[in-house]
């Protein structure tokens, strides 16, 4: 199954074994968590904000392999933008993962795009930007894609 | 793998034989034949079971106790029949003790919400496993919400087995229901339930055991067991969904007021009155699933066709083959080692999460459940928050092994690239 290998994509496994920006944030100052409960799926997120940009994030939880990568290569690409920035990549990235859009603009997060061939597994993409959303936005419950 | 593993096994070309009888298990997967080994979920359905709803629909279709018309008369009489069914399988003294409920998770509400609410106060204690599905818990939670009474939880071994010396000293004189599963529905551990049940009764204690992942793998006589109720659901026993029983004691059900309102539960009714039906109408208020309860008699006939022992013998096989060919696969670890078992597979991969496993099997045509099977509380004891669950029926057999090992083979090497 060729659809396999796209959702599966090196670059997936590797931010799977090796997440980037793995573990708290000393002083972050938005924290939020995502949780899907019937995957298992966790995340906590920490970001640090200032003057409307985030200057740094990390996290940690517990997921698949999609779940994992997926905040991983979020982490790396939402530092240093401001928050309407980041909102609009979430935007963008919902966008090819749920409706099969083209991912133009998302640069390397263009892996995830195999994630539409698996619409089951569209939840699992989408935790970590949700919670990103959910901590820009100060919201305190942790927030589900289920 | 051995070479006899590849000889001719005689059960294997019996559940070869048998599969025929399903026509779904005829479907294919992303182009690979289906291999379909979420049993536990619910099972596929003969074709026996699928022509009876639709006959009724056809030449039947009438409401039941309610008219005096022939469609009428001859409904109910299939609907009555379909009880009968049910009770002789449970070998229940009486069909109006066999009450239709849409399947265990109502059979069990009923219990918390009918017994439990008329009876259970504050201080008083209900004792269920770690092992339940979330609906052998939940509804007790809610009762105890209610009443004020609180849970006690006999705890799990290593191996999946209930600690029966906690059990012991559970039971004391605040406690008024034992509520635990004949067979876990992650683990496939068979309970020791006849025991529980003794040892329940020598304190006075009625018990409820959720049939619903044994009566299609294991002959179950509520008489010989002495438990007090027995719920399980059709559709895992290759019988409709929204269709399943609730056994219960005759006394217990008489001194237990009704569940839901409506009619058919009714004798009269006036504004100022009403009195209530005799068993087992009085716990089917409105019109029942006519269709799913006739659908569940042919399954149960179905299930009736084979020889228990032959049944028992095929899955014990499965069980055994399955336990070796797995624990030959290096990195995958089996969750749940009891002695006694159904055949019901829990395992997880190392490096992989069951969700990557179940979509990489997928691919592969092989059907199989990853998550926490409505068992957070039991995921939780053995440090995972999810697992992957093969679990089989009659109609699996040794090729459905090796195929579901070849597929985990090829998740291993997809995550290995």
């Amino acid at each position: 199954m060729s659809e396999l290998r796209e959702l599966y994509q090196e670059t997936i496994l590797d931010h799977y074994r090796r997440p980037r920006n793995a573990g708290r944030l000393a002083d972050a100052n938005r924290v939020a968590e995502g949780y899907n409960p019937l995957c298992g799926d966790r995340i906590k997120l920490f970001l640090k904000v200032d003057d409307g940009v985030i200057r740094d994030a990390r996290f940690e939880g517990n997921g698949c392999a999609i779940a994992t990568a997926s905040a991983s290569l979020m982490t790396e690409s939402i530092k240093g933008k401001r928050a309407d920035e980041a909102l609009r990549l979430l935007e963008q990235v919902h966008h090819m993962v749920a409706g099969g859009g083209s991912g133009g603009g998302v640069g390397k997060l263009q892996v995830l795009s195999g994630v539409h061939e698996f619409p089951q597994r569209v939840k699992c993409a989408t935790l970590a930007w949700h919670t990103m959303k959910a901590a820009l936005e100060n919201v305190a419950v942790p927030v589900t894609t289920e | 793998m051995s070479l006899t593993n590849k000889l001719f096994h005689y059960d294997d070309l019996q559940a070869q034989f048998w599969r025929t009888d399903f026509p779904l298990l005829k479907s294919r997967v992303h182009d690979k034949p289906l291999i379909y080994l979420d049993n536990a979920a619910t099972t596929q359905k003969p074709l026996a079971v699928i022509e009876a709803e639709r006959n009724y629909y056809l030449y039947t279709n009438a409401n039941v106790h309610r008219g005096i018309h022939s469609l009428s008369l001859q409904a109910t009489e299939a609907y009555e029949h379909a009880r009968t069914t049910a009770q002789h399988l449970l070998n229940a003294a009486s069909s109006s003790e066999i009450i239709f409920v849409r399947g265990t998770t109502e059979a069990i509400n009923l219990v918390a919400q009918s017994y439990g609410r008329s009876r259970l106060h504050s201080g008083d204690e209900i004792i269920l496993s770690q092992m339940e599905h979330h609906s052998n818990i939940v509804p007790w939670q809610m009762l105890c919400q209610q009443t004020g009474a609180t849970l006690r939880i006999i705890p799990v071994n290593d191996d999946g087995e209930l600690r029966m010396e906690v059990f012991a000293g559970l039971l004391n004189e605040h406690t008024r229901l034992v509520a635990v599963t004949h067979v876990s529905n992650s683990l496939g551990t068979i309970n020791p339930v006849a025991e529980i049940v003794a040892q329940a009764h020598r304190h006075g204690v009625p018990v409820l055991l959720d049939g619903a992942q044994a009566v299609a793998h294991l002959p179950v006589d509520v008489q010989a067991l002495d438990c007090d109720f027995y719920a399980f659901s059709g559709h895992k026993l290759y019988g409709p969904t929204g269709i399943g029983v609730l056994y219960g004691k005759a006394a217990l059900l008489e001194a237990m007021p009704p569940y839901q309102g409506g009619g058919d539960m009714i004798r009269s009714v006036s504004f100022a009155e009403t009195t209530f039906n005799s068993l087992p109408y009085r716990f089917e208020a409105g019109t029942p699933n006519i269709a799913g309860a006739i659908g569940l008699g042919v399954a149960i006939d179905y299930l009736n066709n084979f020889d228990w022992e032959e049944l028992l013998a095929h899955e014990q096989s499965l069980l055994t083959y399955a336990m070796q060919a797995m624990s030959d696969i290096p990195g995958l670890r089996i969750i749940g080692n009891a002695r006694e078992k159904i055949c019901i597979l829990s395992f997880v991969l190392e490096g992989m999460h069951p969700h990557d496993v179940g979509t990489i099997l997928d691919g592969e045509g092989v059907a199989i459940r990853t998550g926490h099977h409505c068992n957070m509380p039991l995921m939780e004891r053995f440090g995972v928050p999810a697992t992957a669950r093969a679990s089989f029926a009659l109609y699996n057999s040794r090729h459905d092994v090796d195929v579901l090992v070849s597929a985990i083979q090829h998740a291993q090497e997809v995550f290995k690239q």
